[in-house]
C-alpha cells in the first residue's frame, strides 16, 4: 500500500476495521478510513464495494458489527445524524433530506440551522434569488441539493461528508460547488467526497481511499496519473478470473434494427442516450451508479416519458404512455428488484401465466390446458426449482429472478430489457441466465442487458454501450470488453465519440 | 396576501360552502336561529373534538382507529368519578381524565414505534382493549357530571359586535386553540409535518421520530378525552358505547384538507367539515329524507367534493 498516512493521531475522523454483515452477505469487511484538518479525502469503489453501508455507518444511520470510529480522537457514539451533528460530523446524502411539505425556511428551522449563514452560502453557491417561503415539493432537484449543501456548510462542520453530491448538478453549479468544497479544507476543515467523478476528485480532493468489496485496499494521494492505478485498485488483481467462451463475433447486420435510440433525454440524469440493438443481439449497458440507467430503462418499459429523443421498434417511431405500451411493441421489462415484478404471494405457475392471460384471452375462462403446457415448458426451460412453488416468496432470490425472466419466456419474448437481472445470485444460476439470455438471443430475440458486474459484459454479451454522465461514452465489443477497459470507460476516462 | 389565499384555498372553499349550508338551512326551516344553531353546535362538538385528534395523526403520517373507544373509556371514568362529587373535586377528575387521555395516546405510540407493527393494526387492536376497559368501568350509560362542566356546553356567548355565539363553539375553539397554537408555532409542530411528510429525510434532518411519533396519538388521545367529556357534558352521563366517532372523524380529516398519508394540510379545515356534514345531516333531516337515502347522499357528497378538490390541485399544478 503506497504511501500510507504518517500520522493518524492527528486524524479529525479515524474510522478502522469497520464491518457490517446483512443476513448473508457481508457488506464490509474492514473499512479504514483517515480524514485530517484541511483535507479533502475522496472515498471511492466501484458498485456494490460498500461505499453506501460505510457511509451509513459513519453518519450513525447503521450500527457497525465490529471496528472503531474516532472523532477528534474520542470513541464515537454516535447513533443517528442528529447525533452526528454534535460531533460536528455533517452528511450530505446522495438523496436530498429535506421535508418536501415544509418551506425552507421551516426546514431550516427543524434543524436549527442559523439563516444569515445559510442566505450567505446560498448565494456562494449560485442560487441568491432563492424563495425562503417556497415549499421544497416546488423546487428543482439541483436546488435542493444546493439547499441541502447550504444547510450543512451553516451548521459549519468539522467533518463534512457529501455523497455524490454532483449527480444531479448542471455544470455550472458543480464548478460553483467544488470551489466552495475546497475553500472549506483551505480554512482547515475536512471534507469526505464520495463521487465516481475522477476529473472532481482531481480538481478538490488531496487524497483518496479505495473500497474493494468491502475492504479498505488503499489510501493514496491523489497527483496526475493517478486514475489508472485507482481504477486497477478498484477492480483488484482477479480481472480474468471468469473464463469466458468465445463467441464468434457478430457482425452488425445492415438491416432495420429492432429497437433504436436516439437522443433520449429525460430528468437530470439522462441527458443523450443513442444506441441500435438489433435482432438475435444482446446488448451490454455498462454504467456506474446513478448514470441515468434507471431512467433509459424506466423510458423503454413505459414507466416514465422522455423529455426529448426518439425509440423506434422495428423501423416504427413510439412514444410510450404505460407499460401495456412497451408490452405491445414487445418490450418486456425484467425489473432490477424481483418485488417489483412478482406477486409474491402467488404460485410460480401463476406468475408465470399472468402475461399469458393477457394474450389468451381478456375476458371468460382461462384455458387451463394451454397454460399448464407453456407454463410447464418455461419451468422446464429454467430449471426452476418447483420444490417451493406455492409461494414465490419462498423461492431463493435466484429462482425468483428466473420466475421474471421465464413468465417473458412463456409468452415469446421480442425484445428483452435486463436490468441487472444476477444481484445477489449465487454463480451456478447466474450461468443458467447467462445461458438463457444467450438462447433467447439466437432463437432471435434482442436483449438490453444492464449489469452492475463488469465481468458479465463477456459472459453474456455481444457489445455493450457505457453510460456516464447520462451520456453513452463509449461501445465496446465483447472480446475487447476485459473489466478495466470497462472500468475505465465508465469513469469517463477513455470518452470517445460511439460509432 | 395572495399567497395566503392561495395555500388556504381548500379552507377558504369549506368556510364557503358552510355559510352557503346554512343559509339554505335558513331556506329551508325560516325559523332556524339561536337554538337550531345552538343544537347543532352541541351535537357537533365531540365529532369535531374527535376530528381534531385524528388531524394530527394523520398529518404526522398515521392514523388511529382506537380513536372512539378512548372517548368512552374518558366518558365512563369522568362519569363515575364525578357522580356525587363536588365541583371543586370535579375540577381535578376532568384533570385527571385528561391525563388518562395523554397516557392512552401514548400507549398506543408506544406500541406502534416499539413494535413495529403498522399503526393501523396497533390501533385496531387497541379499539377492542379500550372497549373492553371501558365496558369494565361502565357497563351500561351511567354516572354523572358537575353542573359547571354541563353548563359549559349549552347557551350562548354574547360577543360584542358580532350578536352571540354557542358555547360549543366557543369551547371548541378556545380548546383547540389553547393545546395546538403553542405546539404548531413550536418545534414540535415542524416535528410533526416533517415526519408525515417524509419520515426518513426528518430523520436524516435529526428529527427523533419516534418521540415525535408518540406525540402524536399522545395528543390524540389528549383530544379523545376531551371528546370523551364532551359527551358527558352534553347528556349528563358516561357512555360505555361509543358513537360513530372514528369513521366520522376519518371522513372529516379527509374533507378538510388533510392528506392521508401525511404532511399536508391543517386543523380549521377537517373542524369546517365537521360542520358542513353535520349541517347536511341536520338539513336532510329537516326536509324529512329517509335516513338510509340520507346516508348515501352523506357519502355521495364527501367522494364529490374531495374528487373537485383532486381535479384543482392538478389544474393548479399544470397551469
Amino acid at each position: 500500500m503506497p504511501d500510507a498516512p504518517d500520522d493518524v493521531h492527528d486524524a479529525v475522523l479515524d474510522a478502522t476495521g469497520v464491518a457490517k454483515r446483512f443476513g448473508a452477505v457481508q457488506a464490509l469487511k474492514s473499512a479504514s478510513l483517515q480524514v485530517k484538518a484541511g483535507q479533502v479525502v475522496a472515498l471511492m469503489g466501484a458498485n456494490g464495494a460498500g461505499k453506501s453501508t460505510f457511509v451509513k455507518i459513519l453518519t450513525g444511520v447503521l450500527k457497525p458489527d465490529a471496528g472503531h470510529v474516532k472523532i477528534k480522537g474520542r470513541e464515537s457514539t454516535v447513533a443517528s445524524p442528529a447525533g452526528a451533528r454534535r460531533w460536528g460530523l455533517v452528511p450530505v446524502y446522495q438523496e436530498p433530506s429535506l421535508i418536501p411539505d415544509l418551506s425552507v425556511a421551516d426546514n431550516l428551522r427543524l434543524g436549527d440551522t442559523p439563516l444569515q449563514p445559510f442566505r450567505h452560502w446560498v448565494s456562494e453557491l449560485g442560487l441568491p434569488d432563492l424563495d425562503s417561503d417556497a415549499l421544497i415539493r416546488s423546487l428543482p432537484l439541483a436546488s435542493l441539493r444546493i439547499v441541502d449543501l447550504a444547510r450543512a456548510l451553516a451548521i459549519e462542520p468539522d467533518v463534512l461528508l457529501l455523497d455524490e453530491l454532483t449527480a444531479a448538478l448542471p455544470t455550472d453549479l458543480v464548478d460553483r460547488v467544488l470551489k466552495v468544497v475546497r475553500a472549506q479544507a483551505d480554512a482547515g476543515r475536512s471534507v469526505i467526497y464520495v463521487s465516481h467523478r475522477f476529473k472532481e476528485i482531481a480538481a478538490i480532493c488531496d487524497r483518496a481511499t479505495v473500497l474493494r468489496d468491502g475492504l479498505t485496499v488503499a489510501d493514496v494521494a491523489i497527483e496526475p496519473g493517478i486514475e489508472e492505478k485507482i481504477v486497477e485498485m478498484m477492480l483488484g488483481g482477479a480481472v480474468a478470473a471468469a473464463v469466458a467462451e468465445e463467441r464468434p463475433v457478430k457482425p452488425v447486420p445492415a438491416q432495420t434494427p429492432r429497437l433504436r435510440v436516439r437522443g433520449l433525454k429525460t430528468g437530470t440524469r439522462l441527458t443523450d442516450v443513442s444506441f441500435d440493438l438489433h435482432k438475435g443481439e444482446v446488448l451490454g449497458v455498462v454504467a456506474l451508479e446513478g448514470q441515468g440507467q434507471d431512467e433509459l430503462f424506466d423510458v423503454l418499459a413505459g414507466n416514465r416519458k422522455a423529455s426529448a429523443g426518439a425509440v423506434e421498434v422495428d423501423g416504427t417511431s413510439k412514444t410510450f404512455s404505460h407499460p401495456a405500451d412497451a408490452i405491445a411493441a414487445g418490450l418486456t421489462l425484467v425489473p432490477g428488484d424481483r418485488a417489483h415484478a412478482l406477486l409474491m404471494s402467488r404460485s410460480v405457475r401463476e406468475n408465470i401465466a399472468i402475461p399469458l392471460l393477457a394474450r389468451f384471452r381478456n375476458w371468460g375462462a382461462i384455458p387451463m390446458r394451454e397454460e399448464a403446457a407453456k407454463v410447464g415448458a418455461a419451468i422446464e426451460t429454467l430449471q426452476i426449482d418447483t420444490r417451493a412453488q406455492g409461494e414465490v416468496r419462498r423461492l431463493s432470490g435466484g429462482n425468483q429472478q428466473k420466475v421474471t425472466i421465464a413468465r417473458w419466456i412463456a409468452k415469446g419474448v421480442q425484445t428483452l430489457l435486463l436490468f441487472d437481472p444476477t444481484r445477489g445470485i449465487d454463480i451456478r444460476t447466474k450461468r443458467q441466465i447467462y445461458a438463457l439470455v444467450r438462447t433467447l438471443a439466437d432463437q432471435g430475440a434482442a436483449v438490453l442487458f444492464y449489469t452492475s458486474e463488469l465481468a458479465e459484459i463477456r459472459l453474456a454479451c455481444d457489445r455493450a454501450v457505457v453510460i456516464f454522465n447520462g451520456r453513452v461514452v463509449d461501445v465496446i465489443d465483447a472480446k475487447d470488453a476485459d473489466e478495466s477497459t470497462l472500468m475505465r470507460a465508465a469513469y469517463g476516462l477513455t470518452e470517445r465519440a460511439p460509432a | 396576501m395572495k399567497r395566503w389565499i392561495e395555500a388556504n384555498s381548500w379552507t377558504l372553499g369549506l368556510a364557503a360552502l358552510l355559510v352557503a349550508l346554512l343559509l339554505a338551512t335558513k331556506l329551508i326551516q325560516p325559523g332556524f336561529g339561536a337554538s337550531g344553531l345552538d343544537s347543532l353546535a352541541r351535537a357537533a362538538l365531540p365529532f369535531a373534538l374527535a376530528t381534531v385528534g385524528m388531524a394530527i395523526v394523520v398529518l404526522a403520517g398515521g392514523i388511529d382507529l382506537s380513536i372512539a373507544a378512548m372517548m368512552a373509556v374518558a366518558s365512563v371514568t369522568g362519569a363515575v368519578l364525578m357522580a356525587g362529587a363536588s365541583d371543586a373535586q370535579a375540577v381535578l377528575v376532568v384533570i385527571a381524565v385528561l391525563a388518562l387521555g395523554l397516557a392512552m395516546g401514548a400507549i398506543n405510540g408506544v406500541l406502534i414505534v416499539a413494535s413495529r407493527v403498522p399503526d393501523i393494526v396497533v390501533t385496531l387492536a387497541m379499539l377492542f382493549v379500550w372497549q373492553g376497559v371501558a365496558l369494565l368501568i361502565l357497563n351500561a350509560p351511567g354516572g354523572g357530571a358537575a353542573g359547571w362542566l354541563r353548563a359549559m356546553g349549552a347557551g350562548g356567548v354574547p360577543l360584542p359586535g358580532l350578536g352571540w355565539l354557542p358555547r360549543g363553539i366557543v369551547f371548541l375553539a378556545i380548546v383547540t386553540a389553547l393545546i395546538w397554537l403553542p405546539i404548531r408555532r413550536s418545534k414540535l409542530g415542524l416535528r410533526l409535518y416533517a415526519i408525515g411528510s417524509d419520515p426518513m429525510a426528518a430523520f436524516r434532518s435529526g428529527v427523533p421520530v419516534g418521540q415525535t411519533r408518540i406525540a402524536a396519538y399522545a395528543l390524540c388521545g389528549l383530544f379523545a378525552a376531551l371528546g370523551g367529556l364532551s359527551v358527558t357534558m352534553g347528556t349528563g352521563i358516561g357512555e360505555p358505547i361509543p358513537g360513530p366517532y372514528l369513521l366520522a372523524s376519518v371522513a372529516a380529516v379527509v374533507l378538510g384538507g388533510v392528506v392521508l398519508g401525511g404532511g399536508r394540510g391543517g386543523l380549521i379545515g377537517p373542524i369546517l367539515a365537521v360542520f358542513i356534514l353535520r349541517t347536511v345531516r341536520m338539513d336532510l333531516t329537516l326536509l324529512s329524507v329517509d335516513p338510509n337515502v340520507a346516508a348515501i347522499v352523506e357519502g355521495t357528497i364527501m367522494v364529490a367534493v374531495v374528487m373537485f378538490g383532486a381535479v384543482l390541485a392538478t389544474r393548479g399544478r399544470r397551469t
